[in-house]
């Protein structure tokens, strides 16, 4: 399948209006999680190479926190959220009341924290999609990794690889107050056959 | 002092001293380092999948093991490189997520480094040390002018090989 005809315009308009419900769906539950209000700027979509997508996150070496999820039923592939670290330490003061600075370690307790953010967020996320194809996606556990977002990516990039050399990635943000803002950013990975049937089953 | 010249995923370059060459944040890629060590002619190539008949996309050559490593051979030899003096380097290949798991999609760091190694033997070039597998994402700069290999992790002193 060549590339053009993966990411037509139509396709790129539905798989950003999933990630606009999605993340819809994901601040809804997060403010229920840290009982307050948050506010989600339009989620930006973009087709991208894998070089690019790294940029995107703030370059090779940058330390970010990934959030891998392992999709199976009738969609196959992985899923995979990235935070940055100051959006993730800012949730976790706000979820565990804890003071917790930049330079601490995390402790398995707020490991664990962040795996469940990780997965109402994707969660949110992947149900809206269920709901638009009617598509049954049954996700793994979330696995928890925090290293270069480099090597992070190349978990996912190497999945798109074998399909091409560009990838859809949402961008999403939300506010959690004036001055708090959470960076995100969603990658859906499905397999070659995954990725025909999503489209089949939203009529493309 | 040289440059250092940076090459990004599914990537490669020849690099000769007084430049030296880094890739940035390998996590279940592999880095490849083909050497002389007495031309100092070098290359490096980041591969991302292990076999490119498996995949039916196949056509940038630097994203598998077996196309990739060819491709640096060819361009080190066309460099000035002398094939039987040779030697290899290589790191990456870890396995960044779900670290006890027979599932294929998340050990492809392991058969990664399986490709390039069987390329290596293919070509008959020894490889001289490798650093694969773990958990960690690696940052790895090569020096021609000393024949070492620069691993950075997060949270590690960085060590070379």
């Amino acid at each position: 399948m060549a590339e053009e005809q993966m990411f037509g315009d139509m396709q790129f308009d539905v798989l950003r209006e999933i990630g606009n419900i999605g993340s819809g769906h994901a601040a809804t539950a997060l403010a229920k999680m840290l009982d307050m209000k948050i506010d989600i700027k339009v989620p930006q979509a973009v087709v991208c190479d894998f070089n690019y997508l790294v940029q995107m996150v703030g370059g090779e070496e940058r330390l970010v926190i990934g959030i891998l999820l392992q999709l199976s039923d009738d969609v196959e592939g992985m899923m995979m959220y990235i935070m940055d670290l100051p959006s993730a330490y800012a949730l976790l003061k706000r979820l565990m009341f804890s003071d917790l600075k930049e330079e601490d370690r995390l402790s398995e307790m707020h490991m664990s924290a962040l795996q469940e953010i990780g997965n109402i967020i994707t969660g949110a996320y992947l149900s809206s999609l269920s709901d638009l194809t009617r598509l049954k996606i049954n996700a793994s556990v979330p696995y928890l990794s925090i290293d270069m977002a480099a090597a992070i990516l190349s978990v996912p990039a190497i999945e798109f690889g074998k399909l091409g050399d560009k990838a859809v990635m949402i961008e999403t943000e939300f506010d959690l107050d004036e001055t708090q803002e959470l960076n995100g950013y969603f990658l859906l990975i499905p397999t070659m056959d995954s990725y025909s049937k999503i489209m089949t089953s939203l009529g493309l | 002092m040289g440059k250092m010249i940076k090459i990004g995923m599914a990537d490669l370059s020849v690099c000769l001293p007084p430049d030296n060459i880094t890739t940035l944040g390998l996590g279940s890629c592999i880095g490849c380092v083909l050497y002389d060590p007495v031309s100092k002619v070098s290359g490096m190539v980041h591969v991302m999948l292990p076999d490119s008949t498996k995949i039916r996309n196949n056509e940038n050559i630097a994203k598998f093991a077996d196309t990739g490593v060819q491709a640096l051979y060819d361009k080190v030899i066309e460099a000035g490189a002398t094939k039987s003096r040779l030697i290899a380097k290589i790191a990456g290949g870890a396995q960044m997520f779900a670290f006890n798991t027979d599932n294929e999609m998340l050990r492809v760091g392991e058969r990664n480094a399986e490709g390039v190694v069987n390329k290596l033997n293919e070509l008959k070039i020894p490889i001289k040390s490798r650093d694969t597998g773990g958990h960690l994402g690696r940052t790895i700069e090569f020096y021609p002018e000393t024949g070492d290999l620069l691993i950075k992790s997060v949270g590690v002193q960085p060590y070379t090989i």
